[in-house]
């Protein structure tokens, strides 16, 4: 069991209160799983630049090693944000060269999200307290996704922490189990996309990220997962405009929307939406199985 | 008769559930009224006596499970297994209701007003349920007994390895699940199915115009022809 909810913005009233609202939403999904949670904000979009959200292993970690470097590897000007063991980049550089030279020099430390507008922070523990860590309640924004999670198929770390990164901007929260990812793991490292753990929602989200890779829009590359993806999943997936949410075709796995003139949200239990404003008069609906629903500002 | 009015800001599902259970095994009639439901889980759950408890807003899992007497009225959605197991008395949700709405439920009337999504009674035992809209896939998965009305549409896989539970479709039907098959509608039929929408005050939907599915019998029961398959 995981939680899962999201929040896409329709007002520059819940922009500016997105992080307090998500937050609120994703306190309500303790229950369903306090091994590890995280969020996924977009906000502050940059120019001629890369953003990059980076783990450190913890709180202590010396960042000025990590600044000299790039400021030599690049060449030109950086900005960097530092958030409890995360680390918020901007750079002006290309996203591939800049991932081979982390991996090779600071191979401590995990690039949660790229892209021009998306960060990712997660950690170990429940909600609260990976929510107070990074200060989510004070994030302005356009539009989030928060998971919370209970481990039924691979370990507790950070690492396997959700959201997960399928490319520029994307990002992935899964309730539910695959029972295929082995052998699709195993297909799509073939092709070059590159695991850090035996987490099978990890799998689709690489899963993802190699069909627009190979030039899927979001709904065709989520109309071939519900070919190739076997197991029970609900979905929501991040992108730079807004988010999408997808049931298996069984659809055991909860999941609720529901919309207002300020907001579009969904959640795995609607306790979690009725914490919005005006939730009491909201059109809610259940999302259909094997269904793209999908929101773009 | 005062209404005792229960807001679940101030007032904790236990403890609500703990005063309702008070009176379990009496024939309190009283009114209760619940509000800020707020999709909170497991509201009104095992009552066993004939008192009315209206809850304002949408409630969250098992609303009203294993209800015996009591008429529950939910003004707004559901979560999933509202009404699971219940064994007398009347469940009322004004909006849809989730997953296996009426799951396993022995007896008594669960009516919902909007739609209901999968397995919506699956495996009754006896309930009549009564939809206003439609039902999502595999609804009536092995229904032993009782009656499942829908006015609008069926999913996929509808009554697969049904025992001897009606089902009564006025819409379309995407597809009957094994040993499902529809059976003639005969005045016995309709009479019955116009007594179940009349209980449930659905007006505006006429008996005439349903179908009637039910078991094949070919599933359940050992067939000494199949011996080969086992």
């Amino acid at each position: 069991m995981c939680g899962i909810v999201g929040l896409f913005a329709k007002s520059e009233a819940i922009e500016a209160e997105l992080g307090a609202h998500l937050a609120k939403m994703l306190i309500q999904m303790t229950e369903r799983g306090s091994d590890s949670a995280g969020i996924a904000v977009y906000r502050n979009p940059v120019t001629d630049s890369i953003k990059l959200t980076v783990m450190a292993p913890d709180n202590a970690y010396d960042w000025h090693d990590l600044k000299n470097g790039l400021l030599e590897q690049i060449d030109s000007d950086m900005e960097m944000e530092i958030n409890a063991n995360h680390a918020v980049l901007i750079l002006h550089t290309e996203p591939k060269d800049i991932y081979d030279w982390f991996f090779l020099h600071f191979p401590e430390l995990h690039i949660n999200s790229s892209g021009t507008t998306i960060e990712i922070y997660k950690d170990k523990g429940p909600p609260v307290n990976v929510l107070n860590r990074f200060k989510v309640s004070q994030f302005k924004g356009t539009h989030a996704l928060g998971h919370s999670r209970m481990a039924t198929e691979s370990a507790v770390t950070i690492q396997h922490s959700h959201p997960f990164s399928t490319g520029q901007d994307l990002c992935l929260v899964h309730n539910g189990s695959l029972s295929n990812h082995n052998i699709l793991r195993e297909q799509l490292q073939k092709q070059g996309i590159v695991f850090r753990t035996d987490n099978d929602s990890e799998v689709a989200a690489g899963y993802l990220m190699q069909r627009m890779r190979q030039g899927d829009s979001m709904d065709e590359a989520l109309e071939r997962a519900l070919k190739d993806l076997d197991g029970f999943y609900t979905f929501a997936i991040g992108t730079r405009d807004g988010f999408a949410v997808l049931r298996d075709p069984i659809a055991c796995k909860p999941a609720v929307m529901a919309e207002t003139d300020e907001w579009v949200a969904m959640a795995s239990e609607y306790r979690a939406i009725a914490v919005l404003p005006g939730a009491d008069n909201a059109e809610c609906w259940e999302p259909a199985p094997a269904k793209i629903y999908s929101w773009n500002h | 008769m005062a209404t005792h009015n229960i807001d679940l800001e101030k007032t904790s599902v236990r403890d609500i559930n703990q005063a309702l259970h008070e009176l379990n095994g009496t024939e309190d009639r009283s009114e209760w009224r619940i509000t800020n439901s707020k999709g909170r889980h497991a509201i009104a759950v095992g009552i066993d006596a004939p008192l009315s408890v209206n809850i304002e807003g949408h409630v969250g899992y098992y609303c009203a499970g294993m209800n015996k007497h009591a008429t529950v009225t939910v003004n707004g959605n559901c979560g999933p297994g509202v009404a699971e197991n219940m064994m007398s008395g009347m469940v009322r949700v004004t909006g849809s209701a989730s997953q296996y709405a009426g799951a396993t439920a022995h007896g008594g009337l669960l009516i919902i007003e909007g739609d209901a999504s999968s397995r919506c009674g699956i495996s009754m035992k006896g309930v009549d349920i009564v939809v206003n809209g439609s039902v999502g896939h595999m609804s009536a998965f092995m229904a032993q007994s009782g009656r499942l009305v829908i006015c609008g549409d069926a999913g996929d896989a509808l009554g697969d390895s049904l025992y001897e539970a009606r089902i009564y479709v006025r819409g379309k039907v995407v597809g009957l699940g094994a040993d499902c098959i529809e059976k003639p509608i005969e005045d016995k039929h309709r009479a019955e199915l116009k007594q179940l929408l009349d209980k449930a005050g659905i007006t505006d939907c006429d008996a005439a115009e349903f179908r009637r599915y039910g078991s094949a019998r070919k599933l359940y029961n050992f067939n000494i022809d199949n011996m080969d398959a086992y």
